[in-house]
C-alpha cells in the first residue's frame, strides 16, 4: 500500500469528476429542453441577464446603421418617395374595391348565416437579429410578454406569412420562420381549394407533402392559410409552387414552393392576434378528450396542447 | 525536458478579476449580429480554451457551463447544448494545459485548433439526434479562423501580466 502526499494546494473535486458532473447537467439539460419543453422558466431567467448585455452588443451596430442612413441621398429617398406613392396609386384602385367586396362579402355571409370572416388585428414589432444557430431559422422581434405576446401567435409582413412566435421572453420573443425545418402551415390553393399542409425543408424552400401524384397543382399557384388549424387566419398568402416532380414511383408528388413574404428580410414585421376558436359541440370535445387520451404520445397532438396551453 | 525555442518571459500573475472579464467580454462579442458571416469564430470558446490553458485554476468547467448557457438562451439553440461544448473543450484544454505552453504559439495553435473542432462537432451531434440538415461545411470554418486568431489573443489576454508593478530603470528583467 502505497500512501499519496497529501496535496499541497487545494484544487477541489477532480477535473474528470468536474467534467462528469457538468457534462451530466448539459446532457439532462438537453434531453428535457429536446423531449418535454418545460425549460421556459430557465430560459426566462437566464434571458433578463443576457438580454441587456444583446442590447449592449447591438448598439454599435444600430449606431453604425443609423449613420449610415444619415448619410444617404436626398435624391435616394426623392426616388424612393416617388416610387411608393406609385405603388399606393396602383394598389389604390383594388384596395379600395376590396373594401366593397368586404362589405359585400360580410352581407352576404350574414344572408347565408355563415359565421363572419374575422378582422386581422395585431401588433407591430420590428426584427431585431436572426438568431445565430445555424441549424435552424429564426428571428428575435422586440415585443415580449409585456406586450401580451403569447407563443403560438402567427405573424405576418405586407406580403404574406413568415412565420410563427415560439417562445416568448419578458422583452423579446422568438419568431419560428415557415422555412425552419419541419415548420408546418396548413394551406389551400387559391386556384381550386384544395386543402393541404405546407411543411419547412430548412433551405429556404417549402414543400406540399402527402399530394397524390395527380393532385391538380401547377406551377405558380398561390398558397393561402385554410385557417383549419385555429391559430392562422384564412386567406393569408403562404408560399407560391415552383417546382413539381411527379415521379410514378414515389405515391406522393414532390412539390416544391418558395415563400412569398420577405421571410429572410429584416423590417418591422406583424405578430397577429390568434382568432377566437370556436367551441366544439359537446359530443366532439369528449370525444376529441378521449381519443386525445388513447395517443397522448402521437406528437402533433402534443404539440398543438403545448399551444393551446401557453 | 524539451528546450523552448524561445525562452518565454516571466510574469506577473494574473488579476483575478480579469478572467471574468475577459470572458464577458467574449460573450458580448459572441452576442454581436454576425449570423451573416459563418466565418465567425466561437469567441467564447477560444477565451475558455486559452484560460484553461494558462489559468487552469481559475477557469474551467464551471465558467463553460455558465456561459454556455447563456449563448444557448441567447442563441435559441438546443439548452445546454453550448454548455456541454464548452465543458468538453474546456476539460480537453484543461489536460492538454501541462504541455502546451512548451511549445511556440504556432504548435500552440495547432493545438487549440481540434479544440474548437470539438465545440462545433459537438454542437452538430447534439442537433443530429433530433434530425437536422448538415449546416453546410462553412460552418467548420470558424475554428480555423479561432486558431489563427490565438497569435493575438495570446498577446492581447496576457498584455495586462507584462507591465511591470513598479517602475524600475535597473530592473534586470
Amino acid at each position: 500500500m502505497d500512501h499519496q502526499p497529501p496535496p499541497f494546494f487545494k484544487r477541489g473535486p477532480a477535473p474528470l469528476a468536474r467534467l462528469s458532473f457538468y457534462a451530466a447537467l448539459s446532457l439532462a439539460l438537453i434531453f428535457i429542453d429536446s423531449r418535454f419543453q418545460t425549460l421556459e422558466l430557465l430560459r426566462q431567467g437566464v434571458s433578463l441577464f443576457t438580454h441587456p448585455m444583446q442590447q449592449a452588443a447591438h448598439v454599435p451596430v444600430e449606431f453604425l446603421q443609423g449613420g449610415g442612413s444619415y448619410f444617404s441621398s436626398i435624391t435616394r429617398l426623392q426616388d424612393e418617395n416617388a416610387r411608393l406613392k406609385r405603388a399606393q396609386l396602383d394598389g389604390a384602385e383594388t384596395l379600395l374595391r376590396s373594401r366593397q367586396l368586404e362589405v359585400e362579402n360580410e352581407r352576404l355571409r350574414k344572408l347565408l348565416d355563415l359565421k363572419g370572416r374575422q378582422k386581422a388585428n395585431g401588433r407591430v414589432a420590428e426584427i431585431l437579429y436572426a438568431a445565430r444557430d445555424p441549424f435552424s431559422r429564426r428571428v428575435i422581434v422586440n415585443k415580449g410578454q409585456q406586450d401580451k405576446i403569447i407563443a403560438g401567435q402567427p405573424v405576418v409582413d405586407d406580403a404574406g406569412v413568415i412565420g410563427q412566435v415560439t417562445r416568448v421572453f419578458p422583452f423579446v420573443s422568438e419568431i419560428t420562420l415557415i422555412t425552419d425545418k419541419d415548420q408546418a402551415v396548413p394551406v389551400q390553393i387559391v386556384r381550386n381549394g384544395l386543402r393541404s399542409v405546407v411543411f419547412g425543408l430548412g433551405d429556404g424552400q417549402l414543400e406540399l407533402r402527402f399530394m397524390p401524384s395527380n393532385a391538380d397543382v401547377q406551377n405558380g399557384d398561390l398558397l393561402v392559410t385554410s385557417g383549419l388549424d385555429g391559430i392562422f387566419l384564412s386567406g393569408l398568402p403562404v408560399a407560391k409552387v415552383v417546382h413539381i416532380e411527379r415521379d410514378t414511383s414515389y405515391s406522393f408528388a414532390r412539390i416544391y414552393c418558395v415563400p412569398v413574404a420577405g421571410v429572410e428580410n429584416f423590417g418591422e414585421v406583424m405578430v397577429l392576434d390568434p382568432p377566437d376558436t370556436t367551441p366544439l359541440p359537446a359530443q366532439l370535445t369528449t370525444e376529441a378528450a378521449s381519443g386525445a387520451a388513447a395517443k397522448s404520445g402521437a406528437k402533433p397532438g402534443a404539440k398543438k396542447k403545448r399551444l393551446k396551453r401557453e | 525536458m524539451q528546450p523552448t525555442y524561445s525562452s518565454s518571459r516571466i510574469l506577473q500573475p494574473v488579476r483575478p478579476w480579469f478572467v471574468p472579464f475577459s470572458l464577458l467580454v467574449a460573450l458580448i462579442l459572441n452576442y454581436l449580429p454576425t449570423s451573416a458571416w459563418p466565418w465567425m469564430p466561437d469567441w467564447v470558446a477560444l477565451v475558455i480554451i486559452f484560460w484553461s490553458i494558462r489559468e487552469p485554476r481559475r477557469a474551467g468547467m464551471g465558467f463553460g457551463f455558465l456561459l454556455g448557457l447563456a449563448m444557448d438562451v441567447a442563441d435559441a439553440s438546443l439548452m445546454g447544448q453550448h454548455a456541454l461544448a464548452y465543458v468538453l473543450a474546456s476539460y480537453a484544454a484543461f489536460s492538454l494545459s501541462r504541455r502546451v505552453l512548451w511549445f511556440p504559439l504556432g504548435l500552440q495553435a495547432l493545438h487549440v485548433l481540434p479544440l474548437l473542432l470539438i465545440v462545433q462537432l459537438v454542437q452538430f451531434g447534439v442537433r443530429a439526434m433530433p434530425g437536422v440538415d448538415l449546416p453546410g461545411l462553412t460552418y467548420f470554418i470558424g475554428p480555423f479562423v479561432g486558431a489563427l486568431l490565438w497569435w493575438p489573443l495570446t498577446f492581447m489576454l496576457l498584455l495586462p501580466q507584462y507591465q511591470p508593478l513598479d517602475r524600475d530603470a535597473n530592473r534586470p528583467i
